[in-house]
């Protein structure tokens, strides 16, 4: 109970109220620009929370974040582009529902079930996390490499439209990953002589490399201008909202529960739980119908998963280390930075600060009703922002931000090769995700391995010998074999 | 995709190769047979296998949907994304020396114009946004931004 006590105390502060405040609007602002995402927002706001005590620097990236994913709902009504991935899988029937003349209520249930939602994956993330904790302080080495195996193996196979892309994906994450010493044997491996490299790839320019530079250089070569679905200003988009809560409570829930699901599995985020609530809203709805014509019905549901994703994705980010999405991959950084690593020793040595972590998650989703107000209010004028002009500022404030982490230009050039081989990722198809968990988990797989050896001495089977991990290597090996199952089931169906 | 999928298939392959090969050189943990070579043999192998098969499936016409072809943007600024590139490296090779404050806005000038933003606009906003990172960054979070040519002033 003191814990609960101390962790009100550290975040009922000026300091922290302001940069939540502040955060909060700054997330607002770059989800609601589409080819800027929540996940960008979160890099660029490293090298600022780098600075800040670990709670304000949590609380900044969790609000920002909780910020964005809503905020991305916006331009999806007004200009038919998402303001980040996660809305993407609605924008047409925001759009739609728009241009039939119903602004207030695409962008009020945008807002509302975005709340709503995110309410639901902070609870599950609250009731999980220390309940998780418990059980994952009696894991070895054994669980926790399983642990990372099914990490990747969902990043690929659930997150995924190509595993085999995936796979190449994470494969050149783990090559990133092996720069350095940082190895069992100490060994220098990939570093040409280079003192930096000797230290390994810092992960946070690389991030901000692959999440906003590759970004950057996409709009550069884009030439898209989108036009504005509504010129008139808008009405209470409050209006009719409780009647669609009582309408669709189904759909709030299973939204809700899916999209925090999704979120917890590595590697899959807001994005991927708004696109599987949708279709699983189409599927059981009783009006499939009206899906793609302007309907309300997929945006309650998939609106309240991707917001339910973002609480979902921190508890294995808090609990193991593994994070649930790329948001939460930049966070755990952040976490190490804040000598806050994460694992189930956090709940037992710093519970305030993981109460702390909560109490954030819980006021920016209540925040989120009047500064969405806000922004929905005064989405207008940003929309007329050019993103032209951002960008380059963008630009110099990732450089800086770079440079900042280690004070050393070695990160601008990671930043910069990031950024590039990022950019030809998304043009080829290979997923970024994969190669982020890989860069995140890498070390922790190779060092939960190599203990696993010694102590089963060279017995590979011991991999399999205690339950958790047995369950946990079984399963993976089961997701793994699935494709060919299926494969094989459909060439044996008679045709 | 499907032409993209051979070279990029290629190029891996040649990557997964290399990074076996060199995989090998690598020491053992003492008393062990494995060490730290193993991850980057396994991943090179990984690399090689996944190549091969990206390659294989490129000549199969029957594993791309006839729509898998990403639409051509309408006009593509690949002079854009260079001059972004270049003026990251210019940053980079000339800030220590010559200094943020003189670097930055010659930077954001460069990349403002790459991206048709007009020149009085992108002359405000390039002198703008340097002052208002340098405050963020110098002032506030007290990175050692580079003085390089003010230094004797500073």
């Amino acid at each position: 109970m003191d814990a609960v006590l101390t962790a009100f105390g550290l975040v009922f502060q000026p300091y922290v109220l302001v940069v939540i405040v502040l955060s909060a609007l700054y997330g607002l602002f770059v989800g609601a620009i589409p080819g800027l995402t929540a996940t960008m927002a979160t890099a660029l706001l490293v090298p600022v929370t780098f600075f800040m005590p670990p709670v304000p620097a949590i609380a900044a990236i969790v609000t920002a974040t909780a910020m964005a994913i809503f905020a991305g709902d916006i331009p999806s009504a007004l200009l038919r582009m998402p303001g980040t991935p996660a809305s993407a899988a609605y924008t047409d029937e925001a759009y739609l529902l728009t241009r039939k003349g119903q602004a207030e209520i695409a962008l009020g249930s945008g807002l509302v079930f975005s709340v709503l939602g995110g309410i639901f994956g902070v609870l599950v993330l609250i009731v999980a996390a220390p309940a998780l904790a418990e059980v994952a302080l009696k894991f070895s080495s054994f669980e926790y490499f399983w642990l990372v195996m099914l990490g990747f193996t969902c990043a690929i196979f659930i997150a995924g439209s190509d595993p085999l892309k995936g796979v190449v994906s994470l494969l050149l994450g783990l090559l990133i990953s092996c720069v350095g010493l940082d190895n069992p044997a100490g060994a220098p491996r990939y570093t040409f002589g280079n003192a930096e490299l000797a230290g390994g790839i810092s992960l946070i320019p690389l991030m901000i490399g692959m999440f906003a530079v590759g970004e950057v250089l996409r709009f550069a070569i884009s030439d898209d201008k989108p036009a504005m679905a509504v010129e008139r200003p808008f009405g209470n988009v409050f209006r009719g909202m409780w009647a669609l809560v009582k309408k669709y409570p189904l759909q709030l829930l299973r939204g809700s529960a899916l999209g925090t699901l999704v979120g917890a599995l590595p590697g899959a985020g807001a994005d991927i739980a708004a696109w599987m609530s949708y279709g699983m809203s189409k599927k059981f709805s009783k009006e499939p119908e009206k899906f793609g014509t302007g309907h309300v019905e997929g945006i309650v549901e998939s609106g309240a998963a991707n917001n339910s994703a973002l609480g979902g994705a921190w508890i294995p980010a808090l609990v193991f280390g593994i994070p649930g999405d790329s948001i939460t991959a930049i966070a755990i950084g952040v976490l190490y930075l804040k000598n806050m690593n994460p694992g189930p020793m956090l709940f037992v040595e710093n519970p305030q600060n993981i109460y702390a972590v909560f109490i954030v998650f819980m006021l920016a989703q209540i925040l989120m009703l009047p500064l969405g107000w806000l922004a929905i209010k005064v989405a207008k004028q940003i929309l007329r922002i050019p993103a032209a002009v951002l960008m380059p500022l963008i630009l110099l404030f990732c450089v800086v931000g770079s440079f900042a982490i280690n004070n050393s230009m070695f990160g601008v050039i990671v930043m910069l090769v990031g950024g590039i081989v990022a950019f030809f990722m998304e043009r080829w198809g290979f997923p970024i995700a994969p190669t982020i968990l890989a860069v995140v988990l890498g070390t922790m797989l190779e060092e939960h391995f190599f203990s696993s050896l010694v102590k089963a001495d060279g017995n590979l089977l011991a991999f399999f010998e205690r339950p958790i991990a047995g369950t946990l290597g079984v399963l993976t090996l089961l997701i793994w074999g699935l494709p060919l199952l299926r494969r094989r089931a459909r060439t044996a169906a008679p045709t | 995709m499907r032409r993209s999928d051979r070279w990029v298939g290629i190029a891996l392959a040649g990557l997964g190769a290399v990074v076996l090969w060199t995989g090998r050189g690598f020491p053992n943990v003492p008393g062990q047979r494995l060490g730290a070579g193993f991850l980057p043999m396994l991943t090179g192998a990984g690399l090689v296998l996944c190549a091969l098969a990206l390659i294989a499936r490129s000549q199969r016409a029957g594993a791309y949907p006839a729509d898998a072809e990403p639409a051509a943007p309408r006009r593509e600024h690949y002079g854009s994304a260079l001059v972004i590139v270049a003026t990251v490296i210019a940053y980079v090779l000339l800030a220590d020396r010559v200094g943020f404050l003189f670097v930055a806005p010659a930077c954001l000038i460069a990349v403002f114009l790459a991206l048709r933003v007009r020149l009085v606009p992108a002359l405000l906003w390039a002198i703008g946004g340097t002052i208002v990172v340098h405050v963020a960054f110098y002032k506030l979070l007290r990175v050692p931004l580079p003085w390089g040519l003010l230094r004797p002033f500073y």
